[in-house]
């Protein structure tokens, strides 16, 4: 509670001084209920950058392991592993998608789908990554905001 | 050794616990497991997730590339190196093929007695033999003089049943092996099991998922351009991943792939397989 105090004063003050530089740091996230309603970064995500990561192979490759039909026109090849996630902004709300993205294990302790904004908790990391999260704050948001365009 | 597979052979076939070849309905050719504590219910080759024109360079011996490799060994069986100046044939008999009957399909095990008693992947007991045998210098992993005679080691035993012993003293590997099948790796924090157990026949990406059996092994790999071992598969798997991975030859990839091959008894030996 106080630690989520502390993150809206920050968020409160970078947007109040205007220096863009309040972010969530992973180590601050709380996922309550499945949601995560705070936007990690200050600045909106933008959903075409967001859909650019979504399927590059170096920074969200989500698409590796979901289908998603809006991409089938520029990408070859969508996974298996995970549900198409055509519609899945009318299932899910906002938070829930930030939160499913930044450690959805959480909710599901045994999926196989990265946490892709965590501190820590992985074992054996490449030096190159070891205590660094997959996407960047801003990536998250740009992921999200790129999900919630995905409405049937 | 070869009596010993014959009749473990023929025992399965009494019990109906076999190695006789089944149709699955989506299709691919699977074995049964041979154990009741494995987690499979049908024990599946890589082979069967590839292409047909990769599946049909594995099948013509003249098209696939890992059988360069093979010539170049049986050359290499009959010449004496070391100290001893003693060669393979020198202990086993001219005809390799013949000699290694019943040898690939157990491995990797504990071989050897007293001081020199150790558990080893082929690869292992190759260098072991150039070492204490032969008073040469031991083969580089994963180069073409140890793959070869690897491959050719277990080309002896193709068509025979993967057929690899995990109780008494192979226990503990084989615990440590199965903890490690199971452990999240990386920053991408997944398991073998997350992809190999719970997705196998699911895309992931443009890449096929197979059961990840080691059956083909030493295989030629189009993507490395040549053939590899066992253990840098598991090496590239655990790179993509984004995980530090154990170090080839020894004991934890050891026991991941005693763990590994145990999931695929009864698997018909390959080597050498194509995959792309
Ligand atoms: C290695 C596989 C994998 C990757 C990579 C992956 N996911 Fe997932 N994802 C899953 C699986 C599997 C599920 C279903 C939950 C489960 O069974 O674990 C899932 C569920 C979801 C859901 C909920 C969908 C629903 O219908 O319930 C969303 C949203 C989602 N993923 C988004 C993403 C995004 C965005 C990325 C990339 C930033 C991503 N995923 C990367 C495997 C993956
Ligand atoms: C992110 C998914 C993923 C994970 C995790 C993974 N692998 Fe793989 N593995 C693959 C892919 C993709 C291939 C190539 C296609 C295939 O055969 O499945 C492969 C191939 C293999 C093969 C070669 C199979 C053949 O027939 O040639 C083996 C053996 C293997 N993996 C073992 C492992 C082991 C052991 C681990 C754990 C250390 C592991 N893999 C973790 C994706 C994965």
């Amino acid at each position: 509670m106080k630690l989520r105090h502390a993150v809206a004063v920050a968020i409160f003050c970078g947007l109040a001084s205007g220096a863009g530089a309040a972010e969530i740091a992973p180590g601050d996230v709380k996922i309550v209920e499945g949601a995560l309603d705070t936007p990690l970064t200050e600045k909106a995500g933008d959903p075409e950058t967001g859909r650019a990561i979504f399927a590059n192979r170096k920074q969200g490759n989500c698409l590796a392991c979901h289908m998603v039909t809006d991409l089938l026109d520029t990408e070859q090849f969508h996974g298996e592993v995970g549900p198409a996630l055509d519609g899945v902004a009318d299932v899910y709300s906002v938070g829930e998608l930030r939160a499913r993205i930044v450690n959805p294990k959480s909710e599901l302790p045994d999926t196989i789908m990265p946490s892709f904004y965590r501190a820590g908790g992985t074992n054996r990391s490449a030096e190159k990554f070891a205590g660094k999260t997959i996407l960047s704050a801003q990536q998250v948001e740009d992921v999200v905001a790129y999900l919630q365009t995905l409405k049937e | 050794m070869k009596r010993v597979i014959s009749i473990l052979a023929g025992a399965a076939m009494l019990t109906g616990a076999s190695y006789a070849v089944a149709e699955l309905a989506d299709g691919y050719k699977a074995v049964e497991p041979t154990s009741e504590d494995s987690p499979l219910t049908e024990v599946i080759s890589g082979y069967e997730f590839r292409i047909k024109s990769t599946q049909e360079t594995q099948d013509d011996d003249f098209e696939n590339p890992g059988m360069l490799l093979l010539d170049q060994a049986a050359d290499q069986w009959s010449v004496a190196e070391g100290s001893a100046e003693k060669s393979c044939a020198d202990c086993h008999g001219d005809d390799p093929l013949e000699a290694m009957q019943g040898v690939g399909s157990t491995y990797p095990k504990f071989t050897e007695k007293g001081d020199h008693r150790a558990f080893r992947n082929i690869e292992n007991q190759i260098n072991h033999c150039r070492t204490e045998r032969m008073g040469a210098k031991a083969w580089k992993y994963d180069k073409p003089d140890l793959l070869g005679m690897t491959v050719l080691v277990r080309h002896a035993d193709r068509g025979e049943p993967v057929n690899v012993v995990v109780d008494g003293d192979a226990e503990a590997l084989f615990e440590r092996g199965k903890e490690m099948y199971y452990t999240r790796y990386g920053q991408l924090d997944m398991s073998c099991a997350h992809c190999h157990e719970d997705n196998y026949g699911n895309y992931i990406r443009a890449d096929h998922l197979s059961q990840g059996q080691t059956n083909g092994f030493p295989t030629y790999r189009m993507k490395w351009q040549g053939v590899g071992s066992t253990h840098r598969r598991f090496k590239g798997c655990m790179k993509n991943i984004r995980a530090e991975p154990f170090k080839v030859g020894e004991d934890d990839f050891l026991a991941l792939e005693l763990y590994t091959s145990w999931r695929g008894n009864g698997l018909p030996i390959e080597t050498p397989a194509v995959r792309n």
